[in-house]
């Protein structure tokens, strides 16, 4: 039986997919697919006000690449929210302008400049500040004020410790906590999204994702990332054993000098915490090569907001982070 | 219908869920580091971080438990509280490990992480030998439905690696295996997990043994495939719509067989029949869909299916009726024990309502004997009738996992209080 005229003619006007999103059935890891499509539509259908969370960042971009490839044709049914530190790469936040235009997607900042400006924050000082951790705050006042009851996000158990605990759908409390000891149980993949006034949900489509997956899916759908992935020349400095690039936070101190070196980002954070590696890889394929080959986790190699202490990620997420 | 069906490679490279099972200090973390340590999968920067963690809550000698024990909590207390999920890969397969806890307390943790694997390791201490919670955790293992079942037992070494012990303890356990409501195939292994024994490298100790290492048995075993002859069945979780085409479609993960363009469906429980007129997956079109597959499907005449509605392919053996009253076996996850007459959120598939439960027994996990009782307490196995809000279109979970289970939400805490498998 053929499809009736309606059907027909809807299937002709359909918008083609966007370009930079790549083709999601070429996956080399469909089954991963399936199971983040499955969580982000049952979500999206049993919570009222859903936000997708957005750093710009590989992971992120995947999780975006399918929510939208989940609603397809329809339009992606939630807003985006970038927690905004404004110690940003350049880079990202070109691609983070460029998809929104593109994807005609409806974009939510939340500046952490402005967190500080009315005093909900105060910022760090010395040459070892960041604004990674002022993104809690943030972070939860938004999702206050939109009144958002259910944020996905890129996070993955293979990237920490504390995050390889996490539920996939993981309950925040009024006052935006994450209580690891009192996790509610989650057999099968009957997601409880109930919740009261005030609480939220936080969704982990990916949860089952190691970073080897991400890039051979990008690479496999042929998804577009920001360039700073990619290998290039960039002018560095060595601090706490970690490559920073200089530029907006981050300047030099007494004593240090800087060098250009030919470095790729394995992850996407502020630059006052995130460590280039090494790296020729200048393209996709020659990075899951790469990866495949990596002896130090990509959080270990480039972050020093988790070098800190063992438990620095835990201790971030009870407060409230991503 | 053609009957021709290619296995997409979504089928052929999904990774293998295991999860460990069995009592406090039996070797699970350990187990699992040994397995990450010897297949190499341990990064430096993790290494260096348990040599650490070694000297700051141990003796000092490297500790592979605190690999997966990742919470403060965790490591201070040295016991595993919740689950922690680690991600390996051998050049034959890719693994996903869910680490239990052990503790009686922590036993809906081990519920979690047991749910969604095809294969358990259960743990045995051979010099404890078989506890109670060896026992709850082989019974809710193979209650949940695991396709497999291997029995480590391990600290062979402290046995002086005595075959006698392995033998006694092998028995005990395969006969309390044999004597549960749902067999799974089962492997008995002696190993070491501190020394490596039979893990990755097979052990010198036991030339008496005679089957493969765990990984070998990992790496090579064959998960039932997924009944592609089963009559498929697309639980509808949301409706695409483009109002300016006058776009409609129907969202869902497929469960059972596989889908074709132009297949006869019924929506049920309207009972409107009608076919296939384009199947998507990611937006982008296919010729058909296999099970596991989230996919969406626009029907070819002007018929409602919503959230909630069930679109089925022509077959006798999908349930034409939607049913307000199932038993179930249960597992009791909260605090306050469940009484007669509570009323409770349920969450089936789609679907969501109130259950009133009317309990039919308790199961007691060392004798096996069903006992009549007034209330099930936390962790407690047991029997449940369940008449519903909502009707649903229940499968008995020996049919269609899938449509077979569902949850029970303490409408107090909003907790997961239940997890539920249709009789
Ligand atoms: N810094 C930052 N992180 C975010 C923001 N929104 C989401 N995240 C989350 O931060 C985590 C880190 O992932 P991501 O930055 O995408 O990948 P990375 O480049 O590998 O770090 C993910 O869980 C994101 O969902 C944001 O606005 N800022």
């Amino acid at each position: 039986m053929n499809a009736p005229d309606n059907a027909r003619i809807s299937l002709l006007n359909r918008t083609t997919p966007s370009s930079s999103l790549g083709q999601v059935s070429r996956s080399t890891v469909g089954e991963l697919v399936d199971e983040a499509i499955s969580i982000i539509r049952e979500v999206t259908a049993e919570c009222e006000q859903p936000v997708l969370l957005f750093s710009g960042g590989k992971d992120s971009a995947v999780l975006l690449q399918l929510a939208i490839a989940a609603f397809a044709p329809a339009r992606l049914p939630f807003p985006i929210m970038h927690v905004d530190t404004a110690h940003n790469f350049p880079e990202v936040y070109e691609y983070r302008d460029s998809l929104v235009d593109e994807l005609g997607l409806r974009l939510v900042v939340a500046s952490v400049q402005e967190s500080i400006d009315t005093g909900r924050v105060v910022e760090e000082t010395g040459p070892r500040a960041s604004r990674n951790r002022l993104q809690s705050v943030t972070l939860l006042d938004a999702i206050a004020t939109h009144k958002f009851d259910a944020a996905f996000g890129g996070g993955r158990r293979d990237e920490d410790r504390a995050r390889a605990k996490e539920r996939i759908l993981s309950f925040r409390d009024a006052t935006g906590g994450w209580d690891p000891r009192r996790q509610r149980p989650e057999p099968w993949d009957v997601l409880n999204a109930r919740i009261r006034k005030g609480e939220h949900l936080r969704a982990f489509p990916l949860s089952n994702w190691t970073e080897l997956d991400i890039w051979s899916h990008i690479a496999s759908t042929g998804l577009q990332l920001p360039s700073i992935y990619f290998a290039h020349q960039r002018e560095v400095v060595k601090r706490d054993g970690m490559l920073l690039s200089i530029g907006g936070p981050v300047t030099l101190e007494a004593g240090e000098t800087s060098f250009v070196e030919t470095v790729r980002y394995r992850t996407v954070g502020d630059m006052s915490c995130t460590g280039a590696v090494r790296s020729d890889a200048v393209d996709v394929h020659t990075i899951v090569d790469e990866v495949a080959a990596a002896r130090i986790t990509e959080r270990g190699a480039t972050r020093a907001d988790d070098a800190t202490s063992e438990s620095a990620m835990e201790d971030r997420k009870r407060e409230g982070y991503f | 219908m053609t009957t021709t069906l290619n296995l997409t490679p979504t089928v052929a490279t999904a990774p293998l869920r295991i999860a460990t099972a069995g009592s406090v200090d039996d070797g699970k973390s350990t187990l699992i580091g040994r397995l990450l340590h010897d297949t190499k999968t341990i990064m430096e920067d993790q290494l260096a971080s348990v040599e650490r963690a070694s000297h700051r809550y141990g003796d000092g000698s490297f500790n592979l438990a605190l690999l997966t024990d990742g919470l403060r909590a965790e490591r201070e207390q040295g016991i595993t509280i919740d689950v922690a999920y680690r991600y390996f890969a051998t050049p034959r397969r890719r693994f996903i490990l869910a680490d239990s806890p052990g503790h009686v307390q922590y036993t809906r943790n081990m519920v979690t992480a047991a749910s969604s694997a095809d294969v358990a390791i259960v743990l045995v201490d051979a010099v404890r030998g078989i506890s109670p919670q060896t026992r709850r955790h082989t019974y809710i293992a193979s209650m949940l439905g695991v396709s497999q079942i291997v029995v480590a037992i391990n600290k062979m070494d402290a046995t002086g690696w005595d075959r006698e012990v392995f033998d006694n303890i092998a028995k005990e356990l395969n006969e309390y295996l044999a004597s549960l409501p749902r067999q799974a195939p089962t492997l008995t292994i002696p190993v070491s997990a501190l020394h490596g024994d039979n893990i990755v490298d097979a052990s010198q100790h036991t030339p008496w043994y005679h089957g493969p290492t765990l990984l070998d048995f990992l790496e090579s075993y064959a998960p039932a495939p997924s009944n592609l002859a089963a009559p498929a069945r697309l639980d509808v979780q949301w409706t695409l719509r483009d109002y300016t085409t006058n776009f409609r479609a129907a969202a869902g993960r497929l469960i059972g067989g596989s889908l074709q363009l132009g297949d006869a469906v019924t929506v049920l429980p309207s009972g409107q029949r009608t076919t296939v007129a384009r199947i998507e997956r990611g937006g982008e079109e296919l010729a058909h869909a296999v099970a596991g597959q989230s996919i969406s499907v626009v029907l070819a005449d002007d018929i409602d299916a919503a959230r909630g509605d069930v679109i089925v392919a022509h077959s006798d053996s999908h349930p034409k009726t939607a049913t307000q009253s199932v038993v179930t076996d249960v597992c009791w996850m909260a605090e306050t024990p469940l009484r007669e007459g509570d009323r409770l959120w349920f969450k089936h598939s789609t679907r969501s309502g109130r259950a009133t439960v009317s309990i039919v027994h308790r199961i007691d996990v060392d004798t096996l004997k069903a006992e009549p009782v007034q209330a099930l307490e936390l962790n407690d196995l047991g029997r449940i009738e369940l008449a519903l809000s909502e009707p649903i279109l229940a499968t008995s979970f020996a049919d269609q996992p899938e449509t077979g289970r569902l949850i029970l939400i303490d409408d107090r805490t909003n907790t997961t209080a239940g997890a539920a498998l249709i009789v």
